[in-house]
């Protein structure tokens, strides 16, 4: 499997958000905008490529019967130091996503791209992976984040396209969600043809 | 060379490679020394980055807190000369600065969570400026909590003496516009408001604030009825 086949894999084919259906709650939960989706994202995919870098490494060394706990001691040690790194290096994203970090480590793509992909392939394979599914995850996210803040308060990116007056408001709160989420799956599965 | 072969060096390497990559079988002494290994290495590689992070994370919050500082108390540089805390029913911070004093108070009772405030007050107790330092308010909502209530906003609180009438909402005959959809964010954001103003009165080193104080006491339990 080459490389770039790997990486379209996660971004189309089996992306984690659109095919997948895999970490709603962080999809649900950060994307009020555009900016809040895309970091959201990117810090998942931080966590993603070295978590799945560290599993492909010590997959022969962790016996099958503890090779979940091992997993969660990874990821969970992985989402601790970025936490940390934020919050000392950037204290502005940490600042209106420091609430989300922490539910990274139960993020359900990362210990499920540990166990289907990182698990059984190599370092190198396992860190193109990661960043595909990464990218799929911070595309999907920003795609979200763009629509309900565009909907919800008629700005994108903090950029005013109309006046905040005419938006809906039940685009920025959960329900609106889940309400632009499934247009979203509907529309890419139809374009994409998944 | 014929790396197929078993007994060619080569292939005996490979082998043996092939070996070490297979899974360790799952024995009760594997499982745990694997375990504790990689717990180890973990809280060695925390521990390491805490110990790196500690020192910028202090300087961050620092910042931020004398930024509020400055920002509440009219945007000069402000020098915090003594700092004292209050234990009353929800604890305040004082910062007496060389232009007035900053209060930082909370009230546990926002839509999304406690809300915390910096308040600046002027000396004969009047909002010099505000700026919310915690909050967990709907995006949209209750989030404008930040800009609402600043000067020249449609909720405009500066200049108000909150020793004179606690501020409370429109809706509940008070003086300050909501947020418009979000009377409980509001509410919980004016309690803090008080909040600080009743900490700013009880500060020790402020004498001419303390008939504001008295007079405050009375009229403080209306306010009360409206937190129900």
């Amino acid at each position: 499997m080459n490389y770039l086949k790997i990486l379209l894999n996660g971004i189309i084919k089996e992306n984690p958000t659109f095919v997948l259906l895999l970490g709603m709650c962080p999809t649900l939960g950060t994307t009020s905008s555009a900016i809040n989706g895309m970091s959201m994202g990117l810090a998942t995919m931080a966590v993603l490529i070295f978590s799945n870098l560290i599993i492909s490494l010590i997959k022969s060394l962790v016996p099958d019967m503890v090779r979940i706990p091992c997993y969660i001691v990874v990821i969970a040690s992985l989402v601790t130091l970025l936490q940390m790194i934020m919050q000392a290096y950037t204290p502005e994203v940490y600042a209106s996503l420091g609430l989300f970090i922490p539910l990274i480590v139960v993020n359900c793509i990362i210990l499920g791209r540990a166990e289907a992909f990182a698990a059984k392939r190599g370092p190198v394979e396992s860190i193109f992976d990661g960043i595909g599914i990464g990218l799929g995850f911070t595309i999907a996210l920003t795609l979200l984040g763009a629509i309900r803040e565009l909907l919800g308060t008629g700005r994108i990116f903090g950029l005013e396209l109309y006046s905040e007056n005419y938006g809906m408001l039940l685009f920025v709160l959960a329900p609106g969600a889940f309400i632009a989420l499934g247009y979203l799956i509907a529309v890419v599965k139809k374009v994409a043809k998944i | 060379m014929n790396n197929t072969s078993p007994s060619s060096p080569e292939g005996a390497v490979k082998n043996t490679i092939i070996d070490i990559m297979k899974k360790l079988p799952s024995t009760l002494t594997n499982m745990a020394l694997v375990l504790t290994l990689i717990s180890v290495v973990a809280a060695s590689a925390l521990a390491y980055v805490n110990e790196i992070t500690k020192e910028p994370i202090r300087a961050n919050e620092e910042r931020t807190l004398s930024e509020g500082i400055n920002s509440v108390l009219g945007g000069g540089n402000a020098n915090v000369l003594h700092v004292d805390t209050i234990e009353d029913t929800t604890p305040a911070i004082i910062y007496s600065t060389d232009q007035g004093k900053a209060v930082q108070a909370i009230d546990a009772n926002g839509f999304g969570g406690p809300i915390t405030v910096l308040v600046g007050f002027a000396d004969d107790g009047s909002i010099k400026g505000y700026t919310v330092l915690k909050h967990a308010e709907t995006p949209g909502l209750g989030a404008k909590v930040g800009q609402w209530f600043q000067a020249g906003a449609k909720g405009n609180i500066i200049g108000m003496k909150p020793g004179e009438k606690p501020l409370s909402v429109t809706k509940d005959d008070g003086q300050v516009d909501a947020i418009t959809a979000s009377t409980i964010t509001s509410r919980a954001f004016l309690r803090a408001v008080n909040a600080a103003y009743d900490a700013f009165a009880q500060s020790p080193t402020s004498d001419n604030v303390n008939d504001a104080a008295q007079q405050q006491e009375p009229a403080s339990a209306p306010a009360d009825s409206t937190n129900c």
